[in-house]
């Protein structure tokens, strides 16, 4: 029976590690998938992320009630949109042109990646979050809930209730959450804005929030 | 697969390797004037020179295609290096495999092996950059398969037998007998990886020796990251355990000097970077917490030897490269720095190294 402390990681690259390190630490179960079988990145979860289960993409997602995408954006049609509905959807995932190529839809300015990967996973609700801060910085700088210098991470979604099911996640993972409104306001924290990189406090990371247009 | 390395060891501590990296940074000259890109490739075998009658391990030089770097060819600038040195490693840092010929670049390093008497050394890698894709007519889409399938074919070329292979990323080869042979045998070769966790165990997989790139945060995100590199070399029954890192640094006679030097230089070119990748301009506020508790070894000879012997000792590294002079730097402060790291820095290091491990050391380093 998945619960909220279930949680389906896909991407076993340097984003998806930290990410699982952080939610083991903070006692989620966390099953995780990389691009091809388990026994590829085997060794790797079992060294760097003790705990955590190796999977395939659809067993991991079977696993959860929120799955956390952290590949490379480029590849985002080859998640199983059918799987995934139904599930709250945390979009981690930036356009990185040297990655995802240069002459893509994630060109266009007045839609946001999130947005565009909303559209593929009909069935989902998606929420962007945890994508504005750099993997080294999630790694160093989670802290727990109180502690002087905790920083904070921004979350743009349509619904209420999944915002705050995201918030409770972030803040179990050792980052203050701010949210900051329905999910087209995401294009906020993506490249080439104000907010993308952010490694703030929660007072700083909403003021530049709010003051952005 | 151990690296040729016989250098004397005085005690049961084992030889900890040091070497300088560049990209060949375009400096300033004496007016505050950019330098040219051939005077920033000579200026850059003039720090190999003097960083050689220092006595410093390795010279390791990366190729970039960008304008801010005037090294795109680093076996030419590191074979004029080997006629004006005796001692001095030759290695790239990375050489781009997956935007070049596996067979190219055996050939061009067993040359400049042959040319140096058996220094050189190849560090192969993905490169934090893609400029190299287009130039050379690669699609970034086959990023993952054009790396996996040349590092294959080069474990294969190293060792220096004919070669069958076949994949998708270049013309297959049938008992292809490629030259020149290196006369040990064995052409340095080792990865280097900027801590995506499948290139820590594709390194292990060939038995190639690592070099961890570790560029931002605290170094010992990367612990984990030795362990899983040794797990792995024993899961693939490979012998190698090798781990060397590379970070970026700056080092004039006092703190103050060292930043004041370094932080314009940083900033330009780490601005000028995240203009192309959408990050935002670096902060004060981050370069300061990078000096002081990340992966920026900036300061005094004391302050930068007392934060490179707490990380050797914290991963356990058997080489540290500093990766000096990055951004448009006066020339004359880079060529101190090699002079600083070589005669204060590197000597500091191996003293604190042969201390036995205690906590209270690295106070002096927090000031």
């Amino acid at each position: 029976m998945p619960t909220n402390k279930t949680l389906a990681i896909l991407g076993a690259g340097k984003l998806g590690i930290v990410l699982t390190q952080l939610a083991i630490k903070a006692g989620y179960s966390v099953y995780i998938a990389g691009s091809s079988s388990p026994d590829k990145i085997a060794l790797t979860i079992k060294v760097l992320t003790p705990g955590a289960t190796a999977a395939t993409v659809n067993d991991a997602i079977d696993h959860a009630d929120i799955v956390i995408l952290a590949l490379p954006l480029g590849k985002y049609r080859t998640l199983p949109a059918g799987l995934l509905a139904g599930k709250l959807v945390i979009d981690a995932m930036n356009y990185w042109w040297e990655v995802d190529g240069n002459d893509s839809e994630f060109n266009n300015p007045t839609t946001s990646s999130s947005e565009i990967v909303q559209q593929f996973l009909q069935g989902s609700r998606v929420v962007k979050a945890i994508s504005h801060m750099g993997y080294h910085h999630l790694h160093d700088e989670a802290r727990p809930a109180g502690q002087t210098g905790r920083k904070a991470i921004a979350i743009a979604g349509d619904d209420d209730s999944d915002n705050q099911a995201v918030a409770t996640l972030v803040n179990d993972l050792g980052f203050d959450p701010v949210i900051i409104g329905p999910l087209a306001r995401g294009n906020i924290l993506e490249p080439g804005h104000e907010l993308f990189g952010a490694n703030l406090d929660h007072q700083t990371l909403q003021a530049i929030a709010s003051n952005h247009k | 697969m151990a690296t040729k390395n016989s250098a004397p060891a005085k005690s049961d501590q084992p030889y900890v390797q040091f070497g300088l990296d560049s990209f060949g940074d375009l400096p300033r000259d004496a007016d505050g004037r950019l330098m040219t890109y051939a005077a920033a490739i000579r200026q850059v075998i003039d720090e190999a020179v003097l960083a050689d009658k220092l006595g410093i391990d390795a010279i390791a030089l990366g190729e970039h295609h960008r304008s801010e770097f005037s090294i795109s060819s680093p076996e030419m600038v590191l074979a004029t290096i080997a006629g004006k040195t005796t001692n001095i490693k030759l290695a790239s840092g990375v050489t781009v495999l997956s935007s070049d010929d596996p067979v190219r670049v055996f050939q061009r390093f067993a040359t400049l092996d042959a040319a140096s008497n058996g220094r050189a050394q190849v560090i192969l890698g993905r490169g934090s950059f893609t400029e190299s894709f287009p130039l050379f007519g690669y699609d970034l889409k086959d990023y993952e398969i054009l790396f996996e399938e040349k590092i294959q074919l080069f474990a294969e070329l190293v060792k220096e037998e004919p070669v069958t292979w076949s994949g998708t990323t270049r013309p297959s080869l049938t008992r292809a007998d490629v030259f020149p042979k290196t006369e040990s045998k064995h052409l340095d070769t080792l990865v280097g990886v900027g801590g995506s966790p499948q290139s820590v165990v594709r390194a292990a997989k060939y038995g190639f020796p690592v070099m961890l790139a570790i560029i931002g945060g605290s170094p010992d995100r990367f612990v984990p990251y030795v362990d899983l590199y040794q797990h792995a070399a024993r899961e693939f029954g490979t012998s190698s355990d090798f781990i060397g890192m590379h970070s970026p640094g700056f080092i004039a006679d006092t703190d103050a000097e060292a930043v004041k030097i370094a932080w314009p230089a940083h900033k330009a070119n780490f601005d000028r970077i995240g203009k192309s990748r959408g990050w935002p301009p670096i902060t004060r506020e981050h370069f300061d917490y990078e000096v002081a508790n990340g992966s920026l070894y900036i300061g005094s000879p004391e302050t930068v030897a007392q934060k490179i012997a707490k990380s050797i000792r914290t991963l356990n590294v058997q080489r540290f490269d500093l990766v000096y002079g990055g951004g448009p730097m006066p020339a004359s402060a880079r060529m101190h720095m090699v002079e600083l790291y070589g005669s204060k820095v590197i000597p500091r290091v191996r003293e604190l190294l042969a201390q036995p491990d205690k906590p209270a050391k690295t106070k002096n380093a927090d000031k």
